[in-house]
Formats: structure tokens, C-alpha cells, sequence
């Protein structure tokens, strides 16, 4: 029940290694055991997407994937979207600009499952979207003003003027 | 409107900074050193004696730290249960909920015991291994067949299942009907579901065992009153227990709920000397965290044949779970909510609550008033179909126009306290909705849509809500020595954006940023007195105190400034973390001096004759409610053969008079939207008839994604109530409040021509396609 194994892996450009359940789920692990509290979990059974984090550019949903299947991957959270200096991602800015967030709690997976969707579809539509975004739950904000941070933010990224 | 520097702006928000880079604090993000972890072993069934319970397994089990019972709690506690309920004479059943359930579990979820481990995975392993001998008893689950003679009772103990039972009556209502030339009557069921934060609920407690104090973080929206109850559970003196609200991910009611986990876990953590952590899971969310459900109104309006309204009566009966958890506060707003936007001469509503073997009901964002508002504009649409009446004419008569404000209704909050609509212009805001859908030229879009076999609808509901309620908020602002200014309320932030609020108002009058000040919230040792967040109240009571605070702060900074500078106080402005002497900006000084200066020295006078330090304590009491108001408009299509509803437009025109943020209005207002929509459509909390809970995963209790929402225009008129010094109302939960009752609309005109009659919310394809009957159909 307690079985463990040491996994290495890259988290936010940073090579860690750590002991880990077998049973651990990858959100529990970048929580409890690295202390990356900025992924959040909001049900554990894959719906929410509170936890979505990048796995190899991935968006996952790091409540239903196990850490020591992370072993040997590349992670990216919340805690590594900023540029080295601080300078926040265009998405992070967005969000703020256009109260893409109110309680924050379903932000980080919202921005997970946006930079892979943007990295794939760098000039979408709203309703494209809002398809991208159905994977996530916010209760707070009714969508809209995420839908116009993230077509802001597919603006900056391709380099016009947001 | 006219805007300030900064109120009224839409300013940069200052909890984004650390949320945004995953750097907020939430509940589960507290990890004491060397803390142990909680779980609850909870009722599998809905009614049960409980037997035997053998934990010997469980705390055999390597890591697990204790195994706790109702027995094991008593000897340290005052009370085995919790009394919370708000006070009303119309309880019949006293249902106070145990901490942990003894001899008998009333709900699937009650908790009977807690095991404290070295991990969450190993205390839920030890759950596993609890022996529990139940005999399972009968349960009851619908609120109508719990009041009728022969049904199962929710409590082996009690009598009957009516937990509570008022009415509420102004004027000779059965003389209005008998004497009224048109009557129209329904029957309703309204259902809502659970508020489902995206962040379950949580517990953190720290026992510092040299001096006896506990501090405890939780997920709740009333610190304070947790902290009052935390201090008559555990006898402990107000100074050694501090109740702290972290950064929490949404709360839209259940959480101003103190809940059994509130006070095991610190507790806990007092008795095994280790920091203690209980974080509930969605799965527990669904059978432990309060809930709002059903309703069931039989209801009547009496009209004159110009569709005045005469008089309204009826009956409701009130699904109040199994414990009194709150009190009777949920359809007591539903019956406050149904008449209050309109002229209505005479009233009689009575209110049964009856008890159900589910989880125990509180309000959840809207608080009653969505049903309320159903009751009402259902009750309207009728009379308008019986009376060959446009449906937005008829609620244009009857809405109290604006030169009747501010209008002494007769009715009473739950406070006693009249109820007084204090300002606004309904009629003019109901025409603003009706203009943007073009409610005018929908009968052609109509008709043009059904020769082409598509069946569009289109649909309205007014509200007005009750905003603000009192008494107070505590709010201090205190310029430090450095300069830096600190704001500290016992309001309780959830994702509304109350620091940015706060600091909004104090920077606006201390010429300072926003992002110069430091907001601390929810932190019952910065703040002694507090109330916290609920009933749309905390930009209406909190943001007053900020206000009356700051000024006070700033002619004390004006005085000490004009002492120092040798220059009249009418001479000085304050800018820029300074009080400069206008026309002269080179003579000034700086916030910091002037709070150094008020912190004094052994010996010498202070300055400015005004006291020392630079700071300000206020609670502003403001008993009257303020009330907000709007209209949705909606229209729909509406696909009959697989009963699915598609909102092509949403309009919301609204009032919550002056607009402290225009953004954050628009964002409160849009989530309450969706939230509405959602129990228009999709929100089901669903049990069987053993009340076994049915739909408890989030692919099972549907909550809107982006895709459901539809295109939303929202309409601002402003009328400054002159009840606050902000002339603001509460906008936190207007948007959920007309929802259900638009769509319900939209969804019965577009059925029209199917002779449907909606009658209950939510609305899934099934209840749709039932509606539609294909032989009235006719050849398509």
C-alpha cells in the first residue's frame, strides 16, 4: 500500500528527483512533495480541470495521471509560466487585464490548457475557445472574460498589439 | 456617474499578482510542519441507528495517530452540538447538528468519526477498516410526502417532520380574492443544487501547547463567528484563538456555514499536540457541504381586468435537509423576494420547512430569491396569457415606478426591520432589457422561425433584492511609521475582489495607489469585530467603514500636517504618500513623517491636537437593507425533438447604484448569470427515494462550462442609494437571481404552439420533450 519509487523528472525547467507512493498522483506530489502549491484540485475525478498542468506541452490533468508516471517527463505549472526575470506570460498579463480571474482557484489549469490550446491554434475565434475552455470549470466568472483574456493573449503572442 | 481618482475606476486588481503566478495562499496550501492529516468516516446510509462502531483495526494501523468518536470528543467539549440557528419563532423541532453523530446518523455524509494519520491517503485506508453496525431506519426524501401523515420520520425522536412552519401576510388578502375579477393559480417546483466553489471546504489548526492558543485557517466565509463558536466548543478565552480565512476559491453561501469539521480538527490538533489538516474532497462536497434543493409553491394571484394585481396567497413547502444548520432564512427570502418589485396590495404566504433525510440546506448564492422571483414572474406570465396581455406590459403596470421611491413596502426582514425600497427607476430598467432584445419585433423573428420549423421563445422576469444587510463591518486603516498603509476588516474576501474594493476606497482618499496599500481580511486578529460575507453585503457595509475611516485618517494627516508645515488645513492637499501645500508642491511631508510624528515622544506634545497615531477604527451601522434590481431578458431556441435549449441572447439590465469598479460589477454580475443558467438547465442535485444522494460527481451535477454561455449584454442605470455614504448596493449574487424564471419563460413561448406549461426548474431535454405533446403539434 505504501510501496514508494524515486522518480527524477523536470519540473519548471528544473531537474528534481524525489520519493513518491506509487498511488501519489501527479497534483499531490507537485503540491505535498516539491511544494508547487499553485496547482490547485477542485474534484479528483478529472472533470473540473482545476489541476491541469503541461506534461511534455501536454495539458494534463494532474489529478489523474500518477507521479511515477511523470518520471523522466518535462512538467510546466502555474509557478513556471513567468519569464526567468518575473516578466509575466502573455497569458498571465491577459488574465489580469481582463479579470480573467476572480477567486484564482480554476486559473492555473485554465492557463495550462490555453498555452498548449494557443501553441496549436495561435489565431482562434471565440467559439474555438470556448470549445478549448470546456474542459475547465470556473464558477466565478461566467467565461467571458477569460474568453477575452485568452484572444488578447493569441494577440500578444503572435506579436500584435494586444 | 462621476468617478473618483480611483472609485469607480476600473483599477488593477491587487489579488492578481500572487494568483496569478500560483502564489496564493488557499486552505491546503497551509503545511505546518510535522501536521497530521484528517478524515471523516461518513454515513453510507440516509437514516440509521447506529449500533456498534469497532475501531480497533483502524487504530492498529501503522501512521494512524487516533481514531475519534462522539465519546471521545465529549469530555473536551461544551457542547455536543452545533447551535447555530438564527433566531425565529417559527421553529417546531429543535435540530441543532451533532459534532459527531452518536447513537443516530439523519443524512447520507453525516460524519461519525475522524481518523488523524501521518498522510490523507493513510487516514482514508484507516476509514476503510472502521467496523460500523448500522440498522437502517426509514427515510424520507421529498419535502411534500414528509408532511403528510403517515410518512417516515427524518428523526426517530421527534413528533413529526415539520421543523418549522410561518406566515407572512399584509393586508385583507381572502377579501381582495373573493372580491378580484380574475384568479390565476399554480403549482411549482423549484430545485437548486449546491454553490460548488471550484475549492471544497477546508480546515488547518495549529495548537501551540506553552501558551494554549489555536490558531485555525479555514475555507469560511465568517471567521468571527467561528471564532465565537470555537470559543464556546472548547472554553478557551478569546485571546488565545485566532480564526483565519486564507485566500479562498469561492464560497457563493455554504461557506458562512460553521460545519462539525470547523471544530473537530482544532480540537484535534489541541489534543494530539501536532498541527492538524482536514481538506474535503469533491466527493464529500456533495453530502457534506450545505445545499439549497426544493421548494414546492402552490400559489395564487388575484387581478383586476387591467392585470393590477389585487392580492397574492399560497403555500410553500420548503425541503430544510435533516439538520438546522442555519435556520429558516432560505424560504423566508423566497417569500420575501416574490412580491417586492411590484405594487401588491395584499399578501399571505406560509412557509412549511419540512425535514428531509438529505444534507442540511443554507443559502447558496441568490439565497431563496431565485425561487422567489419564479414564484412570482410564473404567476405574472399567467395572469398575462388569461388576460390576452403583453407579459412585459403587465409587469410595467405593476412594477413601483420610480416616482413612488422611496416606497414603504409592509413588509419586515427577518430582522424585523422594514422593508423600504429606498431608490431606482424599475419600469425605466425593464424597458432598457426590452429595447436590447428588440422584445418588440420578437414576434415576427418568431414567426419567420417557425415557418421555418425552428422554435424560438423569448422570456422575462424582474427582481429586486434585498443588498447590503447589517448591522456592521469593522474596518481599521492605520498609516504605519513607514508610511505603508494597512487596511483591516472583518469582511471575508472569496473571490469578489473585496481587497481591491477596500484598498479602492481607503488609496482614494489617502492619495495613495492601490497597490500601496495592504489589505488583510478575514483575520480575526487584525480585525476584533466582524460579521463577514454574505447577503451581497460586504462592498454596502464594509466599504463604508472604509470610507468614513480613510477620512477620518486623512483630516487627521491634513491637521497634524498643517501643525508641522505651519500652514492652514485648507491650504493642503494630500498626494502621492504626502501632504503638500497646494500651489507649492516643495512644501510638503510625507505620510511616513506625519504618522511618526502622531506615534509621539516621551516628553513632547503631539501634533495637530488630534491624538495619537495615524489611524482610524470604524463600524458603520447600517441597519436598513438597500435594494438592488434588474430584469433579464432571454431569448431561446428551442430544439423539440431532443428537447435541448440553445440561449441565443441574454439581456441584463440592472441597478446597483453607483458602481465602486465597473469590471468587477460586470464580472459578479456574469458569474451569477451562469450560475442562474445552470439552474435553469442543468443543475440537479439528485437522491432516490431511500434519499441515497444520486448525482455527486461533476460529470453527474452539471455545472455550465464555456460552452453554455450564451451571449451576454449587460445594461447599467445607476441610482446612488442614499442609505451608505458610497450610495453602492450589492451586486454578488443579483445575477443568479431572474435567471431561471427568464428561461423558464423563453422556453414555455417557445412551446407555445405544444400548449406547454413549465412548472419546475431545472429544465433537462427529458423534461422538455415531455413537454411537448406532438399531436398539438400539428403536420411539419
Amino acid at each position: 500500500m505504501s510501496e514508494s519509487r524515486h522518480i527524477a523528472l523536470h519540473v519548471n525547467g528544473e531537474r528534481r528527483e524525489a520519493e513518491t507512493p506509487v498511488r501519489q498522483h501527479l497534483a499531490d506530489f507537485l503540491r505535498g512533495t516539491l511544494g508547487l502549491t499553485g496547482t490547485h484540485l477542485g474534484c479528483e475525478h478529472g472533470v473540473c480541470g482545476a489541476c491541469t498542468v503541461l506534461v511534455d506541452g501536454r495539458a494534463v490533468r494532474a489529478c489523474l495521471m500518477l507521479a511515477v508516471q511523470a518520471a523522466g517527463r518535462a512538467v510546466t505549472t502555474i509557478e513556471g509560466l513567468a519569464a526567468a526575470d518575473g516578466t509575466l506570460h502573455p497569458l498571465q498579463q491577459a488574465f489580469c487585464d481582463h479579470h480573467g480571474l476572480q477567486c484564482g482557484f480554476c486559473t492555473p489549469g485554465i492557463l495550462a490548457t490555453l498555452v498548449e490550446y494557443l501553441a496549436e491554434n495561435p489565431d482562434p475565434g471565440a467559439e474555438d475557445l470556448r470549445i478549448a475552455l470546456s474542459g475547465n470549470i470556473c464558477r466565478c466568472t461566467g467565461y467571458d472574460s477569460i474568453v477575452a483574456a485568452a484572444l488578447a493573449a493569441a494577440r500578444a503572442l503572435r506579436g500584435e498589439a494586444a | 456617474m462621476t468617478a473618483g481618482r480611483l472609485v469607480g475606476r476600473d483599477v488593477a486588481r491587487v489579488e492578481d499578482a500572487a494568483l496569478i503566478r500560483g502564489r496564493g495562499r488557499f486552505v491546503d496550501d497551509i503545511a505546518p510542519p510535522g501536521a497530521l492529516h484528517a478524515a471523516f468516516l461518513r454515513s453510507p446510509h440516509a437514516h440509521a441507528r447506529i449500533l456498534r462502531v469497532d475501531t480497533a483495526a483502524a487504530r492498529a494501523l501503522p501512521g494512524v495517530q487516533a481514531v475519534l468518536l462522539a465519546d471521545d470528543l465529549r469530555p473536551h467539549l461544551t457542547d455536543m452540538r452545533l447551535v447555530v440557528a438564527l433566531p425565529s419563532p417559527s421553529y417546531r423541532l429543535e435540530l441543532h447538528r451533532p459534532i459527531l453523530a452518536a447513537a443516530e446518523v439523519a443524512h447520507v455524509g453525516e460524519a461519525l468519526a475522524v481518523v488523524i494519520a501521518d498522510s490523507r491517503a493513510l487516514a482514508e485506508d484507516a476509514l476503510a477498516l472502521i467496523e460500523v453496525d448500522y440498522d437502517p431506519l426509514p427515510a424520507i426524501a421529498d419535502c411534500d410526502a414528509a408532511l403528510l401523515p403517515d410518512a417516515p420520520l427524518a428523526h426517530s425522536g421527534a413528533d413529526s417532520n415539520l421543523v418549522a412552519q410561518m406566515t407572512v401576510a399584509y393586508g385583507d388578502v381572502d377579501a381582495a380574492f373573493a372580491a378580484a375579477p380574475h384568479r390565476f393559480a399554480e403549482t411549482l417546483h423549484i430545485h437548486r443544487g449546491g454553490s460548488h466553489s471550484m475549492e471544497c471546504r477546508g480546515v488547518v489548526a495549529l495548537h501551540d501547547a506553552t501558551e494554549d492558543r489555536l490558531t485555525v485557517w479555514s475555507s469560511t466565509q465568517t471567521p468571527h463567528a467561528a471564532k465565537r463558536l470555537l470559543c464556546d466548543l472548547l472554553d478557551m478565552d478569546e485571546s488565545r484563538l485566532r480564526v483565519v480565512t486564507p485566500d479562498v476559491g469561492g464560497g457563493f453561501g455554504p461557506k458562512l456555514v460553521f460545519y462539525p469539521e470547523e471544530v473537530v480538527v482544532p480540537l484535534a490538533a489541541r489534543l494530539l499536540g501536532r498541527p492538524v489538516k482536514w481538506i474535503e474532497d469533491r466527493a464529500e462536497h456533495f453530502v457534506a457541504t450545505t445545499q439549497e434543493r426544493d421548494q414546492s409553491w402552490r400559489v395564487e394571484i388575484a387581478t383586476d381586468a387591467a392585470g393590477r394585481i389585487l392580492g397574492l396567497r399560497g403555500d410553500l413547502v420548503h425541503d430544510h435537509g435533516a439538520w438546522t444548520a442555519r435556520g429558516v432564512n432560505v424560504p423566508q427570502g423566497a417569500v420575501a423576494a416574490m412580491p417586492l418589485a411590484y405594487m401588491v396590495p395584499a399578501f399571505r404566504m406560509t412557509i412549511r420547512a419540512a425535514v428531509t433525510n438529505k444534507v442540511p440546506v443554507t443559502p447558496v448564492r441568490g439565497a431563496g430569491q431565485p425561487q422567489g422571483v419564479f414564484a412570482m414572474e410564473r404567476l405574472l406570465d399567467r395572469a398575462a396569457q388569461g388576460l390576452g396581455l403583453d407579459r412585459a406590459e403587465i409587469r410595467r403596470r405593476n412594477l413601483v415606478p420610480a416616482d413612488r421611491m422611496p416606497y414603504a413596502t409592509p413588509l419586515k426582514t427577518r430582522g424585523g426591520i422594514a422593508v423600504t425600497l429606498d431608490s431606482g427607476d424599475y419600469p425605466r430598467c425593464q424597458q432598457m432589457a426590452l429595447d436590447a432584445i428588440d422584445w418588440a419585433g420578437f414576434p415576427a423573428r418568431q414567426q419567420a422561425a417557425r415557418l421555418a420549423g425552428r422554435h424560438l421563445g423569448i422570456g422575462l422576469a424582474n427582481y429586486v433584492e434585498g443588498t447590503g444587510r447589517g448591522p456592521f463591518e469593522q474596518v481599521s486603516v492605520r498609516v504605519e511609521p513607514s508610511g505603508r498603509i494597512v487596511v483591516a476588516s472583518g469582511a471575508a474576501a472569496m473571490g469578489q475582489s473585496t481587497a481591491t474594493m477596500l484598498a479602492q476606497i481607503v488609496a482614494e482618499q489617502l492619495g495613495a495607489d492601490v497597490a500601496d496599500i495592504r489589505v488583510i481580511t478575514g483575520d480575526t486578529a487584525a480585525t476584533p469585530l466582524g460579521i463577514g460575507g454574505s447577503n451581497s453585503r460586504q462592498a454596502v457595509l464594509a466599504g463604508s467603514s472604509a470610507h468614513v475611516a480613510a477620512l477620518k485618517v486623512r483630516e487627521k494627516a491634513l491637521a497634524i500636517a498643517g501643525t508641522m508645515l505651519e500652514v492652514a488645513t485648507e491650504d493642503l492637499e494630500i498626494e502621492a504618500g504626502a501632504v503638500r501645500v497646494k500651489g507649492a508642491p516643495g512644501l510638503c511631508v510625507t505620510l511616513a513623517a506625519i504618522a511618526r510624528a502622531a506615534a509621539g515622544q516621551p516628553g513632547f506634545m503631539l501634533p495637530g491636537g488630534r491624538g495619537p497615531g495615524l489611524a482610524a477604527t470604524e463600524e458603520v451601522v447600517i441597519d436598513a437593507m438597500t435594494y438592488a434590481n434588474g430584469t433579464a431578458a432571454v431569448e431561446v431556441a428551442v430544439d423539440v425533438e431532443t428537447g435541448g435549449v440553445t440561449i441565443l441572447r441574454l439581456v441584463f439590465a440592472h441597478d446597483c447604484g453607483r458602481a465602486l469598479h465597473p469590471r468587477i460589477v460586470d464580472g459578479q454580475l456574469m458569474g451569477g448569470i451562469a450560475h442562474g443558467i445552470g439552474n435553469a438547465l442543468y443543475e440537479h442535485m439528485r437522491f432516490d427515494e431511500q434519499a441515497q444522494p444520486i448525482s455527486t460527481t461533476l460529470a453527474d451535477y452539471l455545472l455550465v462550462t464555456a460552452t453554455e454561455m450564451p451571449p451576454v449584454e449587460i445594461l447599467h442605470l445607476h441610482s446612488p442609494t442614499p442609505l451608505n455614504p458610497l450610495g453602492i448596493k450589492g451586486v454578488g449574487e443579483a445575477g443568479v437571481i431572474p435567471i431561471p424564471a427568464a428561461v423558464a419563460a423563453a422556453v414555455e413561448d417557445a412551446l407555445a404552439p405544444f400548449g406547454a406549461r413549465i412548472r419546475r426548474v431545472p429544465l433537462s431535454p427529458v423534461d422538455v420533450v415531455a413537454l411537448v405533446d406532438p399531436a398539438a403539434a400539428g403536420p411539419r
